[in-house]
């Protein structure tokens, strides 16, 4: 077994770069000027796709990457195998 | 012209009163009059530090308040006649400073000096506001793990939006100064590197502190790292870091430990 974990061993720095990326784009949001976007973006988006496919809220993905030059918003759908079917 | 420099984190225990001291005490060896104030009133640590802790008399909220005069509480450093400090009070509470106090120093200090560094303390309440309130530059020191960067990304957010630069409509200028970085870790995967700090935060990079034994030997002997142990990994990364500050450009290297023979073969366990 420890065999097993020494090689299936993940590097932490991208796990704690990603937590980051995501926590931090929500309270840039919260505690900004920008009164949540990123939240309010992930509610409207939610709404719109709910309107054609049944969605859960844990399903919708919304990251915003801010950089110096260029900020990317990254939106990230699943929607359940069966209902995207049977949705046309 | 005098800048007025604030030495910020958020998080406590990051290296700021370190990095005060280091930064200070290099611009000071490079010929430049500096002024270090502590501003953590209540629990100072600068004095200790910078071993002026028995030479403390009148303090930062004497001046504010007017029972003392700048030139009775200004504590000059002994091994560099135009280094100097201006101590925290270690028994009244953060909110004896004022702003107008504070900005009154500050005016009176800008007549004298080259550099005022401000130490903040931890936190994002009135000391940590009012040391960076009145700052031209800005260096946010943050550890490469979780907690700092957060925190360093808040602060970043308060430099933006409660200095009196930003209300204004300037900008103030921001630098990173990653302290306590490992690069064997980093490359192992098991530290945020250098480019991942610098992607979440996106501030320019004006130093690599690396983690070193002598940032402690240095505070036990009460002396700045850069005047300690100048030849030292983190006393060459402060150095370089305060060229920087004035507008050198220094290529950007993560400074080592330099070994001798016996060092390199038993490398790893001398690191």
């Amino acid at each position: 077994m420890s065999l097993m974990s020494f090689f299936n061993r993940r590097s932490s720095a991208p796990v704690a770069r990603e937590r980051l990326q995501i926590l931090l784009a929500h309270e840039r949001g919260v505690l900004g000027g920008q009164s949540d976007l990123v939240a309010k973006l992930r509610e409207e988006i939610l709404a719109v796709v709910r309107r054609h496919v049944m969605v859960e809220h844990d399903n919708v993905q919304v990251k915003m990457n801010r950089d110096a030059d260029i900020s990317t918003l990254e939106i990230e759908v699943e929607i359940p195998a069966p209902v995207a079917v049977g949705a046309r | 012209m005098a800048k007025v420099l604030v030495v910020t984190s958020g998080k406590g225990g990051v290296g700021k009163t370190t990095s005060s001291a280091a930064l200070g005490a290099a611009l000071a060896h490079g010929g430049d009059k500096v002024v270090v104030i502590d501003f953590d009133v209540g629990l100072r640590n600068l004095d200790l530090v910078m071993g002026a802790e028995r030479r403390v008399v009148f303090d930062l909220i004497n001046v504010v308040q007017g029972d003392a005069k700048l030139s009775q509480a200004l504590i000059r450093d002994k091994r560099l006649e135009n280094l100097s400090l201006l101590p925290a009070s270690q028994t009244r509470d953060k909110d004896a400073l004022t702003e107008e106090g504070v900005a009154k120093v500050l005016s009176e200090l800008r007549e004298k000096f080259d550099w005022i560094i401000c130490d903040s303390p931890a936190g994002i309440e009135r000391g940590a506001t009012m040391a960076m309130r009145h700052a031209d530059v800005a260096v946010v020191v943050t550890n490469p793990e979780v907690s700092s960067v957060r925190d360093s990304d808040r602060i970043i957010g308060l430099l933006d939006s409660k200095t009196e630069k930003a209300e204004k409509g300037d900008r103030i200028e921001k630098h990173l100064l990653l302290t306590r970085y490992d690069p064997n870790r980093a490359e192992r995967g098991e530290m945020l590197k250098v480019e991942d700090v610098l992607e979440i935060l996106s501030i320019p990079l004006i130093g690599i502190i690396p983690e070193s034994e002598e940032v402690l030997k240095a505070s036990n002997m009460g002396s700045p790292v850069t005047l300690n142990n100048p030849a030292s990994a983190p006393g060459r990364a402060y150095f370089d870091a305060a060229r920087r500050l004035k507008g050198e450009s220094v290529e950007m290297t993560i400074p080592s430990e330099r070994k001798g023979l016996l060092g390199k073969l038993f490398g790893r366990r001398a690191a």
